[in-house]
């Protein structure tokens, strides 16, 4: 039989070598004589086993890792295609501790499967959302969304069923469905992650969306620093057109639904969702005032349903397994599961999907294995740029967005980055400023202006300059840009600042 | 702007020119085909999408990823976002930046490399990142950064 071995082409693996190590091992087995199907999967999202090699074994995965070009003689030596002992072995894949105490629902085919095969997909689940959904009214799938619990998982948390309600009462002649695959934020990778190793998912989520409320024509908004993501999108769309999923009659329903995606040009700010409509619509990305919302007013000024990737993913499942289902994840108002992003100074940095309510502790600690360098936590910033850093004296908070707002933090996109004890705070804090800068859109003036002088006050400070009063002045403006800005990015540049400020006063020379 | 330059440009507002908000796509397909977005270009592509010369040129100025004049040989992309200041991006960007002589948005005097700041490449768990010609490295220390930029001479 054909031995099948599995080498990511995610975008990080790559990074780490895994074109080599694929080209090492087919070279191999050419000189061997050996016959193998090598496979490209995405990855599973344990980034710090990249490259991780899978070898197929009686229908069983096995993995080795982090492989580099110069193991594969050795591998082959080992007999690791019958899943040999080998000082990389890492036994089953699935038995790997951090993949194993994970719950994965968004991410349950990631690296699993070939991203571009319809039929490892259909085999792995999916699709049975799409065909559910196909039978259902619009009212009985907005409903379907709502008894989930599902809230958007771009930053803001809102409860998609009720963006989705607003959509479906709006009479119109055409309406859209844009994701927001902008994915900006330091210290995430999820989006990327499921559009490199699972498209489909994203593909069929969105087909849903367009079948509930009414739309027949949809677009994914893909940041430019992710040409992979892009390219695997592209290549999933025709062939999910090609096999009928999308069209003027989607799985031989009569009803149709259009699947585009383009591509940003660097501005941080085209993440937020009018900024990105502005962009779609070929204009600059300045942020437009709300109301109209876009569920009313969107993209060319018709009702449109705005989603991240994950919000969008996630709904496959939903209506694969019921919103009762996935409502039985989580705790609180936050239900469901949360991939969380693990990045920075971290030993095993990767994707890790759970239900609300884990610890930042064990995110870190069990999964992540304390820092890198081995030198002290100092601190952490989760929800990304705009995100507070959190001392290491709240790491037992739990991973919820109410329990995170309680504490002036937020969950944003679940990005985690972490620091160890040689971070310079203030450096931090000028940095946030600093990015406000250069990705303001520029339409209000304490966002465009009150940033560049959050950098020359934060300068004086770390000068020694008049430090009290340039401190009191940092506060003042920090309420200024909070109360005064149209929108979250000069709006919540004043939260890593404060967190800063006031949790790490000896770096502001306290 | 030359003759095959022009009749390029015309060809990708043919084939483009009628999506919905047809601009970034056009924008995006220009430079990738000439490398750049030349000036000159600016009044055929707002003729064609029935837009002013400003609105064209108010958006290529906007966004970051677009250029009007041609890159080095090759184009840096150093990413100085948080996740990678965690693991040491700020001693390589000023290890790249010795090493080339040159600071962000700028390229080197013989042409070959142009440097660009990015902010964030989504490998954050494996910072600090940079890429070359959308080539992703991952763990750049400035000794990998050297040996990059010698794989880059060398294939000259
Ligand atoms: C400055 C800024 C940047 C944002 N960037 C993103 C982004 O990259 N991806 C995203 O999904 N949402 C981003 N958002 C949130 C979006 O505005 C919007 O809330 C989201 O796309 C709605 O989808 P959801 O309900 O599924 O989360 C950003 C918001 C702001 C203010
Ligand atoms: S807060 Fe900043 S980014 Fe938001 S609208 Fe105002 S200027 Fe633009
Ligand atoms: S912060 Fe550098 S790759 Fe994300």
């Amino acid at each position: 039989m054909t031995q099948r071995v599995y080498v990511p082409s995610d975008a990080t693996a790559c990074a780490l070598g895994a074109d080599a190590v694929a080209a090492a091992i087919a070279d191999q087995a050419r000189t061997r004589g050996q016959d193998l199907q090598l496979i490209r999967n995405g990855s599973r999202g344990l980034f710090w086993l990249e490259p991780l090699v899978e070898v197929e074994v009686e229908g069983k995965r096995f993995g080795y890792g982090p492989v580099a070009p110069e193991d594969v003689p050795g591998l082959f030596a080992s007999d690791f295609l019958t899943g040999g002992e080998h000082p990389l072995a890492l036994g089953p894949t699935e038995e790997i501790p951090y993949l194993r105490a994970q719950t994965r629902v968004n991410f349950a085919r990631a690296g699993l499967i070939d991203p571009l095969s319809l039929t490892d997909y259909q085999r792995h689940g999916g699709f049975a959302g799409l065909r559910r959904a196909l039978a259902l009214s619009g009212q009985a799938a907005v409903d379907e969304v709502k008894t989930s619990g599902l809230r958007g998982r771009g930053g803001a948390a809102f409860p998609t069923g009720i963006k989705w309600q607003t959509v479906l009462d709006t009479q119109a002649t055409q309406k859209y469905v844009v994701c927001n695959a902008d994915e900006g934020d330091s210290g995430t990778f999820a989006d990327r992650l499921l559009m490199e190793a699972d498209p489909l998912q994203l593909i069929e989520g969105m087909t849903i969306a367009g079948l509930a409320v009414g739309a027949t024509q949809g677009y994914i908004y893909v940041r430019s620093e992710y040409p992979r993501a892009f390219a695997v999108l592209r290549a999933a769309i025709a062939l999910a057109r090609e096999a009928g999923f999308l069209g003027p009659d989607v799985c031989g329903s009569g009803r149709a639904f259009e699947l585009e995606a383009r591509l940003g040009a660097g501005a941080y700010i085209c993440g937020e969702e009018t900024s990105l409509l502005e962009s779609l619509e070929g204009r600059r990305g300045l942020v437009r005032a709300k109301p109209p919302l876009p569920a009313i007013e969107g993209l060319f000024g018709k009702p449109t349903v705005i989603n991240n990737v994950l919000t969008l993913a996630s709904v496959a499942e939903i209506f694969a397994r019921g919103g009762a289902w996935y409502a039985s994840l989580g705790c609180g108002r936050s239900l469901g599961t949360l991939p969380m992003q693990l990045a920075g100074n971290v030993k095993r940095g990767g994707l890790i999907e759970l239900p609300f309510g884990h610890s930042l502790r064990e995110l870190i600690e069990d999964f992540g294995g304390g820092t890198a360098s081995g030198r002290p936590l100092r601190a952490v910033q989760v929800g990304g740029p705009l995100g507070a850093y959190l001392s290491a004296d709240e790491l037992d908070t739990p991973l919820d967005y109410e329990a995170f707002a309680a504490r002036g933090a937020m969950l944003g996109h679940g990005g985690v980055v972490v620091f160890d004890d040689s971070v310079d705070m203030a450096e931090q804090a000028r940095f946030a400023m600093e990015f406000c800068v250069v990705e303001s859109c520029g339409k209000c003036t304490p966002c465009r202006i009150g940033s560049v002088r959050g950098v020359e006050v934060i300068d004086r400070i770390r000068a020694d300059t008049d430090r009290d009063d340039n401190l009191l002045l940092l506060k003042e403006l920090c309420d200024t840009m909070e109360y005064g800005s149209l929108c979250a990015m000069g709006g919540l540049t004043p939260m890593p600042v404060r967190s800063a400020v006031e949790k790490f006063p000896q770096d502001f020379g306290a | 702007m030359g003759a095959e330059t022009d009749s390029r440009i015309t060809a990708v507002l043919d084939r483009l020119g009628d999506l919905p908000g047809a601009l970034l796509p056009v924008l995006h397909e220009i430079q990738h085909e000439i490398g750049h977005i030349p000036p000159t270009a600016v009044p055929a592509i707002a003729r064609a999408l029935n837009l002013s010369r400003a609105e064209v040129h108010g958006v290529i100025s906007f966004y970051s990823h677009f250029r009007t004049e041609p890159a080095g040989a090759h184009l840096i992309q150093l990413c100085r976002a948080e996740a990678c200041q965690a693991v040491g991006s700020r001693e390589l960007e000023a290890h790249v930046k010795a090493r080339l002589g040159i600071d962000y948005d700028a390229t080197s005097e013989d042409g070959r490399i142009t440097l660009e700041p990015v902010y964030c490449l989504g490998n954050c768990a494996c910072g600090p990142s940079l890429q070359i010609d959308e080539h992703l490295h991952a763990r750049v220390t400035p000794q990998r950064f050297d040996a990059l930029l010698a794989g880059l001479e060398e294939s000259r």
